[in-house]
């Protein structure tokens, strides 16, 4: 069970790594004739086995948004061209693995690059929660005293806010509209905020047990000063709860950014991440009529069913609380 | 015990006092006000009157005095965008909130306890297949489970899509009013109650397989005690301690998710309304839904303390 959420977790890495290569489309180029086309089906038989065509799809009534395959004609799959895994011939496309939006783009292709935007935002934010609630967590727990106490109030009291108003607060008191760089660093750094008590908390627990050991009176006595004690002997002791933590803080994150970019606090339209991509199925009568629109919200479910089973074995049950 | 009370209800006073305080400053320092839109068609004696309305004529710090005065005598002053006081607006919409967030809890439980039970109690297929329903489900955030939900209402048209009433109903007898509540209901509490139920499945289930393998339990089964008996009656009540634990920290949650299943299925609550309050800037209204949220978050952790100490006698002793 934890190999195979490994391994989903590490395939929709590659994934977002290999976008370029992977999308049949670039992500932003809109095809006028296939506004919410439905996926083209990739097909394998044709009275005998064949290598694998399509039917290039004909717009019968924009109005109805009904699309016919033209079965004339078989328009066999480009591997390997153009530095694309696979393609079809520019004039008998397009090739919409998992249909067209409103705007007409391939949502395969988007949710491919938007593996890159959801993934890196939200690993570049857990490592910052990292980062500073290990900081914290490891003063108050190393300094105890009044240090301790301050450190731990403020811990405890951003953690009982629920993450999602705090924000949406924060992310709605600055401008409404940003450039993606902005509200990539903007979001990061809201993310960040959000998750580090957690961390600190477990952290500051993990020091102040082992600041009691041998070894740490042994360092002392050999001269060696606080900082250079916690750096060096007293935090690396935390490594596999940090671990842990990051598999639990990277999916809340990519949750959050779909939510905020969902209810349009978040990337603007023309980034394609898994939260922006949703925006379309807020629509409810079309996404009756395409559900394909929802491809992202599987995406996300992948992910935090990877994680969710590969830290099953770990002796703990997953709890995914937040948000 | 009473120490104890008195205690979570100080901190309960400084969570809403800090939480509304925040919103208000940050929603004031924030770029632009509610008068932006109007500045395009206005003249500028209306938006200089309506600035001196909502007191944005004042010094950031000035207004805070002015609306903590009046938020002591529970006048937490008008809405720009509904034009009406804001304790009506927050009372109604946290009202609204409640029922889903009371229903999709009362779900959660009801799934989530048995279930776990059974799942921790025993092996076998039942066991393997509650266990990968939930875990299904825990993978399933309320925003993946209502878009889920939504979708297969509108394919199948077993519930209404969105919203808390149809417009007919608005007029209609109380009776048809609350018939047509309840129809509208299920979508967003089930969406909601999903990974919550999950959740207790999953802890419920770990609990109970630790709470059977204590030695107790070996004492009751050679005196002769059934097994369901046994599970029911000891290792429940023993392995309901973490189940109590996670009821403090649900609310939080419970608040969080309700947030985006309100927005998806249009549900009239106090997320849905905090988020228009800050997309217009409108201060009073956003501080008045914080501070209605802080207030859920005190009693929810009060009320999960509360039935922790009520579960384990260790924590009452303490009075921790």
């Amino acid at each position: 069970m934890r190999r195979v959420g490994l391994t989903l977790v590490a395939l929709v890495l590659l994934v977002a790594l290999g976008a370029p290569w992977l999308a049949p489309n670039p992500p932003d180029r809109s095809f006028p004739q296939s506004l919410y086309a439905p996926p083209t089906a990739v097909h394998l038989f044709d009275g005998s086995l064949r290598a694998p065509f399509i039917y290039q799809q004909r717009l019968i009534s924009r109005l109805e948004r009904r699309f016919e395959d033209d079965e004339s004609r078989r328009v066999a799959l480009r591997w390997l061209s153009d530095g694309r895994l696979v393609t079809v011939p520019e004039e008998e496309g397009p090739l919409l693995l998992l249909g067209a939006d409103a705007l007409g783009r391939d949502i395969f292709s988007r949710l491919v690059y938007g593996a890159r935007a959801s993934l890196a935002l939200a690993l570049v934010a857990t490592l910052a929660a990292l980062v500073v609630g290990a900081v914290v967590g490891a003063v108050a727990g190393y300094a105890g005293g009044v240090v301790d106490d301050l450190l731990s109030r403020v811990t405890e009291f951003v953690l009982v806010l629920p993450a999602m108003y705090v924000a949406l607060a924060l992310r709605a008191a600055l401008p409404l509209v940003l450039p993606p760089p902005a509200v990539f660093a903007l979001l990061a750094v809201i993310f960040a905020l959000l998750g580090w008590p957690i961390v600190a908390r477990g952290v500051r627990a993990i020091i102040v047990s082992e600041r009691e050991r041998e070894y740490v009176a042994a360092g002392h006595a050999l001269g060696a000063g606080p900082w250079r004690m916690l750096a060096y002997h007293l935090l690396p002791s935390t490594t596999g709860y940090l671990m842990v933590q990051a598999t639990l803080l990277l999916p809340a994150f990519i949750l959050a950014e779909a939510t905020l970019s969902y209810v349009g606090l978040g990337f603007p339209d023309s980034v394609p991440t898994w939260g922006t991509m949703l925006q379309d199925a807020a629509n409810v009568s079309l996404v009756g009529r395409a559900p394909w629109m929802l491809a992202p919200a599987a995406a996300i479910f992948l992910v935090v069913l990877g994680v969710n089973l590969a830290i099953q074995g770990r002796g703990r049950a997953p709890v995914q609380l937040e948000p | 015990m009473t120490a104890f009370v008195a205690r979570r209800f100080l901190f309960a006073v400084a969570l809403v006092f800090v939480v509304s305080s925040a919103a208000l400053l940050l929603t004031r320092l924030a770029p632009a006000d509610v008068t932006a839109e109007l500045a395009l068609l206005a003249p500028a004696e209306e938006i200089a009157r309506t600035r001196a309305r909502f007191d944005l004529d004042r010094r950031p710090l000035e207004q805070w005095g002015i609306w903590l005065g009046r938020a002591g005598r529970f006048d937490f002053g008008d809405s720009y965008l509904y034009n009406r006081p804001v304790r009506g607006l927050v009372l109604d919409a946290a009202a609204n909130t409640a029922v889903l967030a009371v229903v999709a809890l009362a779900a959660a439980t009801a799934f989530g306890i048995p279930l776990g039970m059974l799942a921790g109690s025993r092996g076998g297929l039942a066991a393997a297949a509650i266990r990968s329903v939930s875990l299904v489900c825990l993978s399933l955030p309320p925003l993946l489970t209502s878009l889920l939900l939504v979708y297969v209402a509108a394919t199948t048209r077993w519930f209404p899509v969105g919203g808390m009433t149809s417009v007919g109903a608005l007029d209609a007898r109380w009776s048809t009013w609350l018939a047509d509540v309840a129809a509208h209901l299920p979508l967003p509490a089930l969406a909601l109650a999903l990974p919550i139920a999950a959740t207790f499945e999953r802890l419920q289930a770990q609990s109970m397989t630790e709470a059977l393998h204590q030695p107790f339990v070996a004492a009751a089964a050679a005196r002769g005690v059934a097994p369901s008996d046994i599970v029911v009656r000891h290792a429940w009540r023993v392995s309901l301690r973490p189940i109590c634990g996670v009821y403090g920290i649900a609310i939080g949650t419970l608040l969080s998710g309700s947030f985006v299943v309100e927005f998806v299925t249009a549900w009239p609550g106090l997320g849905r309304l905090m988020y228009e309050a800050l997309r217009a800037r409108d201060i009073y209204l956003v501080a008045g839904c914080a501070a209605m949220g802080g207030l859920v978050l005190a009693a929810g952790m009060m009320i999960g303390d509360l039935l922790l100490a009520a579960a384990d006698p260790r924590v009452r002793e303490r009075g921790a």
